[in-house]
């Protein structure tokens, strides 16, 4: 029988097997952002260790850069810890792309953007959206502070072979469906806990239709499906995308992607679990509630108790419901927001913002919305720019501002007040992820942007008729 | 690490499926650079209403459980963020057993790395300690070498835990240093190693 990519990549990367032990597993790529990385270079520090590898580290600020006014930041913690990973990095010797970098960006825009990420790499971040880079058929998962000081240390870790799930998406998606609607409609159908202990490979004819961008998306709310990974087998598209970037391999560049390729899943292997949805039954998502599987088709309405077979479920609904201030029932296009953030690392790729922007053109926000968007990195910023996006935005009434994680979890001055609506493009919706009391509704960058200008959800895929 | 056995204890009973991260330790308290001080703002805004006062409906705000060491939860503890902040929190706040029928993976990890024990029981069982302890606060006993939680109502329960983490946990030993002892067989890995220029 054949090896799935999973299994082929996990081999080649054990450096020590013993039974009874978990693998020993070397890691090919360690991005590590202002956040989860402090206590670990304290740890380091403490016990008097090095940095083993810091050609394979890579350092960014994103969570709690401010994405406008800089290069002042206000808040003094905030603050320190931007200038504790600026210290680090220099103490250490690891490469930073530093606020103001012309590299950087949200550590899961730019490590794709600047060729670090490769099929077949294992890749480690102190973020649990690490599974975005398993869009290049690499296997990466977010490990906590311990972990990271432990890779710092060691370049491996200590991992015990997860099962595989294989989630085949069959046929092709409608017009205005987007990846994020299949990740979502995933995660509606199977609950946030699907991929629970599992290394999951997205396949089918409708994965391998969608770009390098869209395949992020997807991967990225791996983790909102419960999975420590998700990834697809590379492809042409796979290596095109990385051609020339410029941490790619150059004078190899051909002998890397045939290498690559040979990771495909091979057609005859198995998986210890097999899902399968068909994209024609995808439809545009918003969620309702305050978790990622709590999301429905925008034509459909808001659950009710009686859609439920247990008290558990209908306490939960009951719950999120209250904290959304929506009724039960309540038809979804009937919701009105206030806000809309177009950003994060889900979408806020080029590809990303010239979807928002076409809906945008020519537009006004509806009155009493504010808009931002947020570009994932600095040179998704300049490439937008350059085909006059921004303006697009600007004139439509929105803020374009500087990268970074910004009111994905609100952790800069990008937060959504108390009480009020967001059309999200990020990936949690939690309570008060966006701010404390804050209601995200989480959708596609088309979603998001329709929602913007009429100021409730509308069904994009009507929007996109009434414009042409 | 602080080696950990038996820990005996009342438990506090949290009656919650899918317990994030962002609920353990909420965002506004991540900006510390130290990896203490955290068990402060653990389940901030449960424990705590809108104008700081201390909600005294939360079960962690009840002195029958006050100085608990065994926190009891639903479904999927511990998932969304990667934060370890999370188990941070719990620990600094003073758990070092956590029990539910399943945990998130980074989560789970994460507990093994700073000295916390997760203990995945059954949900029947899971439920049956909630509905115990919501009743009335009580001791149990969690052993960790025998692998069983002994209630205060006649019953033990067992657990399953990965042998390399339980030996971890009972001598407290740090990874780190245990993987130095490795350090032939990743320099012997390195060289060999698949790299394209
Ligand atoms: S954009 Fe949001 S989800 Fe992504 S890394 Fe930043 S905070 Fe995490």
């Amino acid at each position: 029988m054949g090896k799935n990519i999973i299994e082929k990549i996990w081999e080649q990367h054990v450096v020590y097997r013993e039974e009874g032990k978990p693998d020993l597993l070397y890691i090919d790529l360690h991005l590590i952002h202002e956040v989860t990385s402090p206590q670990a270079f304290e740890g380091l520090r403490l016990a008097g260790r090095q940095v083993r590898r810091t050609d394979l580290c890579f350092a960014t600020m994103d969570h709690n850069v401010p994405t406008k006014n800089l290069p002042t930041i206000n808040d003094p913690i905030a603050k320190k810890q931007i200038t504790t990973l600026a210290d680090n990095a220099k103490e250490f010797g690891i490469q930073l792309a530093d606020i103001g970098h012309p590299d950087q960006g949200i550590v899961h825009v730019i490590g794709p953007e600047l060729g670090l990420t490769q099929p077949g790499k294992t890749i480690v971040c102190g973020d649990s959206h690490t599974s975005t880079h398993g869009a290049f058929g690499a296997l990466a998962f977010g490990i906590g502070t311990s972990e990271v000081e432990h890779v710092m240390s060691t370049q491996t870790l200590w991992q015990t072979k997860p099962p595989t799930m294989e989630i085949r998406v069959n046929g092709q998606l409608g017009v205005g469906v987007a990846a994020k609607d299949i990740i979502l409609a995933i995660i509606a159908k199977w609950g946030i806990g699907v991929g629970t202990g599992h290394i999951v490979e997205y396949t089918g004819e409708a994965i391998r239709a969608l770009s390098m961008e869209e395949r992020m998306t997807v991967c990225n709310m791996s983790v909102e499906a419960g999975a420590k990974a998700g990834l697809i087998s590379p492809d042409e598209k796979t290596v095109e995308f990385l051609r020339g970037r410029r941490f790619a391999p150059q004078k190899q560049f051909d002998e890397a992607a045939e290498y690559w390729l040979s990771l495909t899943s091979d057609a005859d292997c198995a998986y210890d679990v097999v899902l399968e949805i068909d994209a024609a039954e995808i439809e545009p998502i918003v969620t309702w509630g305050t978790n990622p599987a709590m999301g429905v088709g925008v034509s459909k309405t808001v659950p009710t108790k009686t859609d439920y077979d247990n008290e558990a479920d209908r306490g939960a609904l009951e719950k999120a419901l209250q904290y959304m201030d929506l009724k039960e029932g309540q038809k979804i296009t009937d919701i009105e927001i206030q806000h809309v953030f177009i950003g994060s690392c889900t979408n806020s790729r080029i590809s990303d913002l010239r979807t928002a922007a076409e809906i945008v053109r020519g537009q006004k926000l509806a009155p009493g919305v504010q808009g931002i968007v947020v570009p994932g990195s600095w040179s998704t910023k300049r490439a937008a720019e350059e085909e006059g996006l921004h303006q697009i935005f600007l004139d439509a009434g929105f803020e374009w501002r500087e990268s970074g994680c910004s009111a994905c979890l609100g952790m800069n001055e990008d937060v959504i007040p108390s009480g009020e609506r967001c059309a999200s493009t990020s990936n949690r919706n939690f309570e008060g992820r966006q701010g404390a009391g804050a209601r995200t509704h989480l959708v596609s960058p088309a979603m998001a942007a329709a929602a913007a200008i009429h100021g409730r959800f509308v069904d994009v895929r009507e929007f996109a008729k009434q414009q042409a | 690490m602080e080696p950990i056995n038996i820990v005996k204890s009342v438990y506090a009973p949290l009656d919650r499926k899918n317990v994030d991260t962002d609920q353990i330790i909420s965002k506004e308290f991540l900006k510390r650079i130290e990896r203490t001080g955290f068990g402060q703002f653990v389940f901030y805004h449960w424990r705590f209403n809108e104008n700081g006062q201390p909600n005294e409906d939360f079960v962690l705000n009840k002195p029958a459980y006050s100085g608990a060491e065994i926190l009891v939860a639903q479904d999927n503890f511990g998932c969304g963020s990667s934060r370890e902040h999370a188990p941070w929190a719990i620990l600094d706040y003073g758990f070092r057993v956590v029990i539910a029928p399943s945990f998130a993976d980074i989560f789970h990890n994460n507990c093994f790395k700073n000295g916390i024990l997760p203990i995945r029981l059954t949900e029947a069982e899971c439920d049956e300690l909630l509905a115990k302890g919501i009743e009335q606060a009580q001791e149990i006993e969690v052993n960790l070498e025998a692998q069983t939680v002994t209630t205060g109502y006649g019953k033990t329960y067992t657990f399953n835990i990965d042998p390399y983490y339980k030996k971890m946990l009972l001598n407290g030993w740090d990874e780190i240093s245990l993987t130095f002892q490795y350090e032939d067989h990743i320099k012997a890995y390195e060289e060999k190693r698949l790299v394209f220029e």
